[in-house]
């Protein structure tokens, strides 16, 4: 740990705010996978975490490593670009999966109906 | 111009990134503009439907909001997971005017980004979007806060 007492107190605390905070929402995004009643509803969660859960942690990240490397380190930022553009592809497979299935068994409660 | 660089915002992009992951120097810098360009002329080959920015300098705004809408909306979901709050999750069918590929592309991902609400479908014959939100109650007008909010700032990006 010896490195990081290089990391002045207010980075310090803003680091561990920003870390708490992201995790905090990847956390409650998969509590809300387990816990929330329809598919639907289950494809909301863990959006928590891919966007700013895993923003949060980013830029404790940036932060950390532009402080102790004296330079800005910006890389982290793909990390967030490619999560933010990927992950609708599996989420939007997975909801059209879904309202295919309800639609095909005429599930009465969820989709709207095709005109 | 064109014939040179057909996909300006491609290269662009894909020079920022290289020169993210590499260090800044002038012989990446180089060597990344390369790649951009020849990646943008591999694209062209292609033939996607090109998407022309009339007011790019809009962007940055409505990326910022969007930056902020996202937050806002983590942290509506976030409580209302944790308090178990009651709730109407349910579906909302928007009319888009909205026609371009790639800028459907873009809300697709805000849409799915945001947690409050997830794209399901979008239908082109009727140009119909069907959203599911998190809250129904979240919004009094549905189709009326999306088409405000996030698909009329597009439109005129997009001019």
């Amino acid at each position: 740990m010896s490195h990081l007492d290089a990391i002045p107190l207010w980075a310090a605390i803003l680091i561990a705010l920003l870390l708490v905070a992201g995790s905090s929402l990847v956390l409650i995004g998969s509590i809300g996978l387990v816990r929330l009643g329809s598919f639907y509803e289950r494809i909301h969660a863990p959006t928590l975490g891919t966007s700013w859960g895993a923003g949060g942690v980013v830029l404790a990240s940036m932060l950390t490593f532009s402080i102790l490397g004296g330079r800005p380190v910006l890389h982290e930022l793909i990390i967030a670009l490619f999560i933010t553009i990927t992950m609708p592809v599996t989420l939007m497979l997975l909801g059209r999966a879904a309202l295919y299935r309800d639609r095909a068994e005429k599930a009465t409660d969820e989709p709207p109906k095709r005109v | 111009m064109t014939k040179l660089i057909p996909h300006p915002l491609l290269s662009l992009t894909l020079l920022l990134v290289w020169l993210l992951l590499t260090r800044f120097s002038l012989g990446q810098l180089v060597l990344g503009s390369a790649v951009a360009l020849v990646a943008g002329g591999a694209m062209s080959t292609l033939e996607p439907e090109k998407t022309r920015l009339r007011r790019p300098l809009l962007l940055p705004g409505y990326v910022l909001r969007i930056l902020r809408d996202v937050l806002v909306s983590n942290y509506d979901v976030a409580r209302q997971i944790v308090t178990n709050a009651p709730r109407r999750p349910g579906f909302v069918e928007i009319p888009m005017e909205l026609q371009d590929r790639n800028a459907l592309a873009l809300l697709a991902i805000i849409f799915t980004a945001m947690p409050g609400t997830a794209w399901i479908e979008y239908d082109r014959a009727r140009s119909v979007l069907t959203l599911h939100a998190f809250d129904l109650d979240g919004q009094q007008d549905w189709p009326g806060f999306i088409k405000q909010r996030y698909e009329k700032p597009l439109l005129e990006i997009l001019g």
